[in-house]
C-alpha cells in the first residue's frame, strides 16, 4: 500500500503552510543540479536520459561479448574462449541486449516522450517511476556481478530446465541471472502499470485514443504485454530458485517431471517478450516515416489497430519455440498457423509504413535512414521467419544459425535500428543539440554492412548444418563450394567488427556534435506531435500551459492550415514552432507545482539486491534486505508531498517573496 | 481546465488540470490513477496465480503412494478456515460502506475485524502446514508437496500482505495521516482483499475439493 502514490494533498496551498515538524526527518530533497538532482530525481525525463544512458553502457557491453563470440568462432577450432566461457558469453549476451539494452532503451523514451506526447506534466506515480529505474539498475549491476563471483549464467537466455540445474550448472551464475531477473522484472511491471495509467488517465483535453501519437500507442501495447508477461516469468523463476536452492523438483525429469513445464512458461512469457522489444521500435518508426515524408502516416487506425492485434495474437504463438520438442501433431498443427497468422498484422505495418512513403516529399535524414533500413531489415527478418512457422522445415532450421539469423534481422534489423532513428530523431529534443548528419550518415552505412555482413552468411551457416551455441566448428564438417563454412563464418566474424566500428560511430558522433554544435532550432525536422511544442529540452513542468487538442498530428496543425476544398489537402503554414512557443510562453500557467524529489525510492530499490545476495550466500542478508525495504516504504509513505520553501537554499532572485513568506513559516 | 474553473464549485476544481503531475483530481476516465493502478496491478495477479494453479494442476497426481491429497487434507478445516476468509470480504465491504459514511469510528473497527479474520486464516493455514509436515509431507517430498506448498504459500503471503496494509490504514486513519480521498483508500485496500480471496476459492476447489 505505501506504494500507491499519494493524491496530491491541495496543491493550491502553498507548501509553507505545512508545519516543518510536522516531518521533521522526512524532509524532501530539492537538489537540481548536480549528482544528487540525478540520484533523487522523480522527473520523468531525467528517468529517461538515465535509462538510456544505462541501457546504451549495456549495449556496449553485450556487443563487446558478441565480439567475443565472433571472434572465438572465425575459424575452426578456436582458442580465445573455453567451452564454459564460451556459455556464459552467449547467455550474457542475450540476456544483456534483451533485458538490459532494448527493453530499458524501450524504457527511456516511453518515460521521456509518452508523457510529452499526451501534454500531460509527468507520469501518473513519479516516485514509482523512480523507484523502477532504480530496480532495473541494481538487477543489471547484480546479473553482471556474477562475472566476478565464480562465473555468469550459462544455460542460454531460454534458461531451459532441466540443463539449468544445479547438477548440470553448479556455479551461482543461474542464481544470479534468475534473481536479477526478478529484480528488473518490478521495474517493467511497475513501470507497465505506471505508464498504462499516465495513458488512460492523464492525456491533454481533447485527445481522444484515436488522436493519440502512434509511438505512445504502441507503448500503451506494449506495456499491457508486459504486465502480463512479467508474471509469467515470475512464476518460472521463483519455481528454478526452489529448485536450485532448495531442492525442490519442478525440472526433474528423474522425480517425474514434466520436461516441458519450463518451455510452456518460459515461452508464454518469452513469445510477448518478442513483440516487447519491437513495438516501441514500431512506434518509433512510425513517428518518424511521416515527418520525412511531409505526409500524415498512411492508415493512421490500422497502423494502431494491428499494433493491437500483434498485442493479442502475440500470446496464442509460444509453442511455435517447441516444435522440436514433440508437443504432437494437433499441438505443432495449430501453433504453426497462428503462427502464420501473425505475419498479417505485421505485414499491414510493412505495407502502412511504404503507402507512407509513397508520394511524399522524402528527406533522407540520418533517422529516416535508419526507419527505412528497419522496413527492409526486418522484412528479411519477417520472411524467414516464415520458414519456421512452417513446422517441418523448422524441424531441419531449429538450432542452427539459420535461426540465429532469423531472430537478429529481426532484432537487430528490427528493434535496434528503430532505437536508432528514435536516438536521431528526438536527440534534439532530448539534448537541445542536432546529432551531425555526416557522421550519421556513416554510423548508419557501416551498421547497415556489417549487420548484413555478420547476420547474412549465417543463413547460409545454418543450412549447411552448423548448430548454435556450440564453442567451436571443425574443418571436418566444414563442408564446400558454396557452403563453405569457413569462409562465411570468417565473413560474419569480420562482419561483426564492421558492425561494432558502426556502432562506434555513435559515439564519436555524440561527443562531436556537443563540442562542435550549437543549439538546435526549435522545431529542427517540421515535427508532427505535441513533444515539439515546448522548448528543446523540455522545462521541468513540461508545457507552459497543458495543451488542448483538436486533431491527430495537433502540432502539425498548429502550424499548418487546410485551405484545400471537397477532401482535397492543401496545407499552408500559418505559424512557426517559434511563434507557437511564444504563445505558450505568453499565456503560462501561473501556478505550476509538482512534486519534489525523493530519497525513499533509490533506498527502497537498494534493500533488493541485498536480500538477493543473502538467497545466494547468506540467508542473514534477507531480514537485513528486508528491513531496508520496510524504512524505505516507511519514509516513503509519511513524507510530504512537495519540499517546504524553507529547504530551497539558496534562494534564487525571483525566489525572494517565497524566502519572506519562509520566514513567517 | 476552463470549464472545471468555471462550474465547478468544489474547490478541488481549482487544481483540476495538472498544476502538478498527478492529476489527481481529474482524469480521461474519471477513474482516478490510484484505482485505475490497482486493477490494472490486479490483472497482472491474475496471471501470477495463473502460472501457479497451471504448475499445481500438472503435478497434482505426482506424488509417493500414501502422502497423496487424499491421505493429508482435512477438508472440515481447511472449510472452517476458508469460511473465516469468506467472512472477512463482508467485514471489508462493512469498512468500505462505513469510510464511506465517513465514519472513522466503525471503519478502523471493521478492517480490524478483517485483519484479524485475515491472520486468523494465516495461522490456519501455518497449523495445516504443521500437521501436513509431521505426517511427513515436506516441501520436496514429491512434485505434488512442492506445487501445493509454492501454490498455496504464495496465497498466504498475498493474505499476509494484505493484513499488513489493512493494520497500515488503520494506524493512518487514527493519526489522520491519509491522504486525499479516506474512502478511497479502504476501497482500495478492499479491491485488493476481495482478490485474494477470489483466488481462495478458486484454489480452494481446485486443490482441496476436486479429487485428484
Amino acid at each position: 500500500m505505501a506504494l500507491i502514490e499519494r493524491p496530491a494533498p491541495d496543491t493550491l496551498t502553498p507548501a509553507v503552510a505545512t508545519p516543518e515538524s510536522t516531518y521533521g526527518a522526512f524532509r524532501r530533497p530539492v537538489h537540481s543540479t548536480g549528482w544528487k538532482s540525478w540520484l533523487f530525481t522523480i522527473d520523468h525525463k531525467k528517468l529517461g536520459i538515465m535509462y538510456g544512458v544505462s541501457a546504451l553502457f549495456f549495449f556496449l557491453v553485450g556487443g563487446l561479448e558478441a565480439l567475443l563470440i565472433r571472434a572465438q568462432l572465425a575459424g575452426p577450432e578456436g582458442t580465445i574462449l573455453s567451452a564454459d566461457k564460451y556459455n556464459q558469453m552467449f547467455t550474457m549476451h542475450a540476456t544483456t541486449m534483451v533485458f538490459l539494452f532494448v527493453m530499458p532503451m524501450a524504457a527511456a523514451f516511453a518515460n521521456y516522450f509518452v508523457p510529452l506526447q499526451i501534454g500531460a506534466r509527468d507520469v501518473a506515480f513519479p516516485r514509482i517511476n523512480a523507484f523502477g529505474f532504480w530496480c532495473f539498475i541494481f538487477g543489471a549491476i547484480f546479473i553482471n556481478t556474477s562475472w566476478l563471483l565464480g562465473g555468469a549464467a550459462d544455460g542460454g537466455w531460454f534458461m531451459y530446465a532441466p540443463n539449468s540445474s544445479v547438477p548440470f550448472s553448479p556455479t551461482n551464475g543461474i542464481d544470479f541471472w534468475g534473481l536479477g531477473l526478478q529484480i528488473t522484472g518490478i521495474a517493467s511491471l511497475t513501470g507497465a502499470i505506471n505508464l498504462i495509467v499516465t495513458v488512460i488517465n492523464m492525456r491533454a483535453p481533447g485527445m481522444s485514443l484515436m488522436k493519440m501519437p502512434i509511438f505512445t500507442w504502441m507503448i500503451l501495447v506494449t506495456q499491457f504485454l508486459l504486465l502480463f508477461a512479467i508474471p509469467v516469468i515470475t512464476v518460472a523463476l521463483f519455481l528454478l530458485m526452489f529448485q536450485r536452492s532448495f531442492d525442490a523438483t519442478f525440472f526433474s525429469v528423474e522425480a517425474g517431471a514434466d520436461p516441458l513445464l519450463w518451455q510452456h512458461l518460459f515461452w508464454i512469457f518469452g513469445h510477448p517478450e518478442v513483440y516487447i522489444l519491437i513495438l516501441p521500435s514500431f512506434g518509433i518508426v512510425s513517428e518518424v516515416l511521416p515527418v520525412f515524408s511531409k505526409k500524415p502516416l498512411f492508415g493512421y487506425p490500422l497502423v494502431v489497430f494491428s499494433g493491437a492485434a500483434i498485442g493479442f495474437v502475440g500470446w496464442g504463438v509460444w509453442a511455435h519455440h517447441m516444435f522440436a520438442s514433440g508437443l504432437g501433431p494437433i499441438s505443432v498443427a495449430v501453433f504453426s498457423v497462428s503462427t502464420m497468422a501473425i505475419a498479417i498484422p505485421t505485414g499491414v505495418k510493412i505495407v502502412n509504413w511504404t503507402m507512407t512513403l509513397w508520394g511524399g516529399k522524402l528527406r533522407f535524414t540520418t533517422a529516416m535512414l535508419f526507419a527505412i533500413g528497419l522496413i527492409v531489415q526486418f522484412t528479411v527478418g519477417g520472411l524467414s521467419g516464415v520458414t519456421h512457422a512452417v513446422a517441418p522445415s523448422d524441424t531441419q532450421q531449429t538450432d542452427t544459425y539459420y535461426i540465429v539469423a532469423h531472430f537478429h534481422y529481426v532484432l537487430f534489423g528490427g528493434a535496434i535500428l528503430g532505437i536508432f532513428a528514435g536516438l536521431y530523431y528526438w536527440w534534439p529534443k532530448m539534448f537541445g543539440k542536432l546529432l551531425d548528419e555526416k557522421w550519421g550518415k556513416w554510423n548508419f552505412w557501416m551498421m547497415i554492412v556489417g549487420m548484413n555482413l555478420t547476420f547474412g552468411p549465417m543463413h547460409i551457416i545454418g543450412l549447411q548444418g552448423q548448430p548454435r551455441r556450440m564453442y567451436v566448428w571443425t574443418e571436418a564438417r566444414a563442408g564446400s563450394g558454396f557452403f563453405d563454412l569457413g569462409f562465411w563464418n570468417l565473413i560474419s566474424s569480420i562482419g561483426s567488427f564492421v558492425l561494432g566500428i558502426g556502432v562506434l560511430l555513435f559515439f564519436v558522433n555524440v561527443f562531436l556534435s556537443h563540442r562542435r554544435h550549437g543549439p538546435a532550432p526549435l522545431d529542427p525536422w517540421d515535427a508532427r506531435a505535441l513533444e515539439w511544442l515546448t522548448t528543446n529540452p523540455p522545462k521541468e513542468h513540461n508545457f507552459d500551459r497543458v495543451p488542448t487538442v483538436g486533431h491527430l498530428d495537433d502540432f502539425f496543425h498548429r502550424k499548418y492550415e487546410d485551405r484545400g476544398e471537397d477532401g482535397h489537402h492543401d496545407f499552408h503554414q500559418v505559424a512557426t514552432a517559434e511563434e507557437l512557443m511564444a504563445v505558450e510562453e505568453a499565456n503560462a500557467d501561473p501556478d505550476i507545482h509538482l512534486p519534489s524529489p525523493s530519497y525513499w525510492p533509490i533506498v527502497l530499490a537498494f534493500g533488493l539486491p541485498v536480500m538477493a545476495y543473502g538467497v545466494i550466500y547468506n540467508f542473514l542478508l534477507i531480514p537485513a534486505g528486508a528491513v531496508i525495504v520496510l524504512l524505505a516504504m516507511f519514509g516513503w509513505s509519511l513524507e510530504p508531498h512537495t519540499a517546504t520553501e524553507a529547504d530551497y537554499d539558496p534562494p534564487t532572485p525571483e525566489g525572494g517573496a517565497e524566502l519572506e513568506v519562509a520566514d513567517h513559516g | 481546465m476552463a470549464d472545471a474553473a468555471v462550474t465547478d464549485t468544489a474547490p478541488e476544481a481549482h487544481d483540476a488540470h495538472g498544476h502538478d503531475g498527478h492529476g489527481a483530481h481529474v482524469t480521461s476516465t474519471g477513474l482516478s490513477n490510484n484505482k485505475l493502478a490497482m486493477w490494472i496491478f490486479l490483472g497482472s495477479e491474475c496471471l501470477l496465480f495463473g502460472g501457479l494453479i497451471s504448475t499445481y494442476m500438472l503435478y497434482r497426481g505426482r506424488h509417493s503412494e500414501n502422502l497423496g491429497p487424499d491421505q493429508v487434507w482435512d477438508i472440515p478445516f481447511t472449510s472452517a478456515s476458508s469460511f473465516v476468509l469468506l467472512m472477512s470480504s463482508l467485514t471489508m465491504v462493512l469498512a468500505v460502506t462505513a469510510a464511506q459514511r465517513k465514519d472513522d469510528r466503525n471503519t478502523r473497527l471493521w478492517l480490524t475485524v478483517t485483519a484479524l479474520l485475515g491472520s486468523l486464516f494465516v495461522a490456519g493455514q501455518v497449523y495445516e502446514f504443521t500437521t501436513f509436515y509431521r505426517e511427513g509431507l515436506g516441501f520436496t517430498t514429491s512434485l505434488f508437496s512442492s506445487s501445493f506448498y509454492t501454490l498455496t504459500g504464495f496465497h498466504g503471503v498475498h493474505v499476509s500482505v494484505g493484513v499488513i496494509m489493512l493494520l497500515a490504514t488503520v494506524g493512518m486513519i487514527l493519526k489522520n495521516r491519509i491522504p486525499g480521498d479516506k474512502a478511497e483508500v479502504v476501497e482500495l485496500v478492499g479491491l485488493y482483499w476481495h482478490f485474494v480471496d477470489i483466488v481462495w476459492i478458486l484454489i480452494f476447489t481446485l486443490v482441496y475439493l476436486i479429487p485428484a
